[in-house]
């Protein structure tokens, strides 16, 4: 009777498995699949318009060829400066108000965080008229969007400090206090003793920080509308998939796609260990 | 409505049991705003109690103050400085004298204007050297609203700091009175990187936060009570004004918009509605689904769990605007799904994604699936893992099934842990701009709505609503600036209801 009944919980055992097997190859599948089909038509040489299957009838480097002839490799530059510059000044802005927010216990640490509280509730989108008229008054629009969008996207940057505040909330404080009773001062318990320990949340925050201008979109289309050499990828590739222009441009939209998802991938991959702890560890305390 | 006890309500029916928890929570929205108003009205006394026990603390401190103190209530830093605080002393004296050469050579300017916006317009005016009527530029209502904002802040913070100039004296006086010695500028300066290190480090945030954030907001809220848009853009065509409440009024009115169709109220009520049933659906699929995807991934027997893990991260690293883009153009009319079926034979005529207004409200909210699950599993992954497994043995010796381990262990502890993610999410998803205007820009377009600016489309949220109202032909900044308003009370008071119900926000401290 026993052995029956074990028996029983074990075929159950083995068909929800088989059926949770089965389950998860058909989600990579769904996952995946855009992404295929985006590298297999960046190869298709004998239309440039969308078709009705997906491995090309003829292969060829010709969209990489156009993307290499058109604006793109400005674009691409102008994304590589801004993320590079967003992953410097970012990550020392964001650590230097996470930390500040955790440890120190100060009169205006609560009306501040509930301050920041409140004014991310404003939609972003709102500002985005006057940091307009704000930045060409200095310059910094269509050309010379580049500047414009570093400076405007790290002076906020300030705001998203929850998830690295998650992670020093679990450095225990006890720590600092021993440093401090050693005669330390704060600024020498935050070089020598946090840092260090601080190492994943410092490369989750810069990997995060060099992602975001990849995909940022809405405002730098705004600062730099109508001048193409102001373009990031997002703003020039978009121009691509208008009305006008897809019919001639959408292959060499996906040649663009896997040019641009190719190395941002491959690093967040290399550095994916520090991406899950930081989205486990920190993103959902607030 | 009748209250029941703790014992007379586990007497209920189920049935009952939802019906009096429903009946209490509505009973209780009455109470609930008053307690808020008593609230604010008590904020508001210690507001007024505060300013009048400041100002009884400045009298007192220039009375019983030395002459040190009396010279420093006009030259800031004065007192600091004859006691042998340089540092101090000199700082204050130079925000004193910048500020008061700012408001003499500008601030004046700008805040005598700000109640009028600008009084001349640009003029056409006959230029001698070029023999013909040119046009000559005088005020500009954007820059003395922006200006005048500003001097407005640094007025404050003059304010701000002649008060704790004011405190300083009290408190050298009191020091010196006790024997003590005063802290030289060599301890100030240490201080910066000791007990005032997090000042040090606040500074350079902050400053951004202020001048790219808070500033920016208050313009653009003060622009909800002008009449700023492309025909007054308060410089080259005609200044704008204040208007008061007009644009409220407009937003909320009943009758129809300028161009036919329906009223403004009827739209915004329309898009209002649409956002928040997308920003409750997208949540909670994801977050569902996502945890459904860890859980299996989670289960024990289950073999690769980290190949599976990976290949859904992946699709976390790739930039949203492409895979967004690239999907939402693999499903349009002439696109790869709609041609494949066609070329196979299973249907005649492209399926209307993106034409049909309930098409295409699905398919974003299918394809936001598509993209928030890889990020959920992520979330939800650790804390599956963190549940103590002993829950979940006792439970089994109790004779629990999976469903009811699911129902009385797993769900209230993952609610507890995310429930504060939960809610940024959903104000997030509230605001989701981006998988909105790619995939769809907000089409099919609703032609009952054609009277508002902006062509409004059935997947419009009040996000790309704003967006298009500001990059429309007319750029209607005040409307858009009356719809952000509105996105922001939605948002506030949300946060507000879920906030007091939420257990997990109460005490920050206890997560340490």
């Amino acid at each position: 009777m026993n052995e029956k009944r074990h028996m029983g919980l074990r075929t159950l055992n083995r068909i929800s498995n088989t059926t949770i097997y089965i389950l998860l190859i058909i989600i990579s599948i769904i996952w995946l699949l855009p992404f295929i089909f985006i590298v297999l038509q960046s190869f298709r040489v004998e239309s440039t318009y969308q078709v009705g299957y997906v491995i090309p009838h003829e292969w060829g480097w010709q969209n990489y060829i156009n993307l290499w002839n058109s604006d793109f490799k400005r674009w691409y530059l102008n994304t590589f400066i801004i993320a590079l510059a967003a992953a410097v000044f970012i990550t020392i802005i964001q650590l230097c108000m996470s930390y500040t927010l955790s440890r120190f216990r100060f009169k205006l640490r609560g009306p501040l965080m509930r301050f920041m509280l409140i004014l991310g509730m404003f939609p972003g989108m709102l500002t985005m008229i006057i940091l307009y008229r704000v930045l060409s008054d200095l310059g910094l629009t269509q050309a010379n969007a580049v500047p414009g969008l570093i400076l405007v996207s790290v002076a906020s940057s300030g705001m998203g400090y929850y998830v690295s505040k998650g992670f020093f909330d679990t450095i225990p404080k006890s720590l600092d206090e021993a440093a401090r009773v050693d005669g330390a001062t704060r600024f020498q318990v935050l070089y020598k003793i946090i840092l260090p320990l601080a190492k994943p949340i410092v490369i989750y925050t810069i990997l995060t920080a060099f992602m975001g201008p990849w995909g940022d979109f809405v405002f730098a289309r705004y600062v730099a509308f109508g001048t193409s050499s102001g373009y990031n990828v997002a703003v020039g590739m978009y121009s691509w998939l208008t009305n006008d222009q897809i019919a001639r441009m959408y292959t060499t939209f996906c040649a663009g796609g896997v040019i641009v998802a190719v190395p941002v991938t491959i690093l967040f991959l290399c550095l994916q260990k520090y991406y899950v702890e930081g989205v486990t560890g920190g993103a959902v305390k607030g | 409505m009748k209250h029941y006890s703790d014992l007379e309500f586990l007497r209920l029916s189920k049935g009952q049991r939802i019906g009096y928890k429903i009946g209490s929570f509505f009973y209780g929205i009455p109470r609930a705003i008053a307690g808020l108003f008593i609230k604010l009205w008590n904020l508001l006394k210690a507001a007024g109690l505060t300013v009048v026990r400041e100002i009884q603390d400045i009298c007192a401190t220039f009375v019983k103050g030395d002459w040190k103190t009396k010279i420093s209530f006009v030259i800031m830093g004065f007192g600091s400085l004859a006691r042998g605080q340089a540092l101090r002393g000199l700082l204050f004296l130079l925000f004193e004298v910048v500020f008061i050469g700012y408001m003499v050579v500008a601030g004046g300017h700008w805040l005598s204007l700000l109640p009028s916006l600008g009084k001349l317009g640009p003029t056409s005016e006959y230029n001698l050297v070029l023999d013909t009527y040119t046009t000559v530029y005088h005020d500009n209502s954007f820059k003395i609203l922006l200006y005048g904002v500003l001097t407005i802040f640094f007025i404050i913070a003059f304010i701000y700091t002649w008060r704790v100039n004011v405190k300083q004296n009290k408190i050298s006086e009191q020091i010196l009175r006790s024997g003590k010695k005063l802290k030289g500028s060599k301890d100030d300066l240490r201080s910066m990187v000791d007990e005032n290190f997090h000042a040090t480090l606040l500074a350079l945030p902050m400053t951004g936060i202020m001048v790219f954030t808070v500033m920016p907001i208050v313009f653009m809220v003060l622009v909800a009570f002008t009449n700023y848009d492309g025909a007054h853009n308060g410089f080259s065509n005609n200044l704008f004004t204040w208007v008061g409440l007009d644009n409220f009024n407009t937003l909320l009115s009943w009758s129809a918009g300028s161009g036919g169709g329906q009223s403004y109220s009827a739209t915004f009520g329309e898009i209002l509605v649409w956002t928040l049933i997308w920003a409750f659906l997208a949540t909670f699929t994801n977050y569902f689904l996502g945890m459904g995807v860890a859980m299996m991934i989670n289960k024990k027997g289950i073999r690769l769990k980290k190949m599976w893990r990976t290949i859904l991260v992946m699709t976390v690293a790739i930039p949203q605007f492409i895979s967004l883009l690239y999907v939402g153009k693999m499903f349009a009319r002439n696109g790869l799904i709609n041609l494949s079926l066609m070329n196979l034979g299973w249907i005649k005529e492209p399926l209307p994604f993106w034409e049909d207004p309930t098409w295409a409200r699905i398919s974003v909210i299918v394809i936001n699936i598509w993209v928030g699950i890889p990020y959920l599993m992520l979330i939800t992954t650790g804390i599956l893992m963190n549940i103590p497994a002993d829950l979940y043995e006792s439970a089994r010796i109790d004779g629990a099934n999976a469903w009811q381990q699911y129902r009385k262990i797993t769900l209230p502890y993952m609610l507890f842990i995310t429930g504060p993610y939960l809610l940024t999410s959903f104000t997030g998803n509230m605001n989701n701009f981006n998988v909105i205007y790619l995939l769809t820009g907000g089409a099919p377009t609703n032609p009952a709505a054609s009277g508002a600016a902006g062509s409004v489309g059935y997947t419009d949220l009040l996000i790309t609503w704003l967006f298009k109202i500001t990059t429309g032909a007319e750029s209607q900044y005040y409307l858009a600036s009356v719809v952000g308003i509105m996105v922001f009370v939605v948002v506030a008071l949300i946060s507000l209801v879920v906030y007091n119900v939420l257990p997990s926000i109460k005490n920050e401290e206890d997560y340490q």
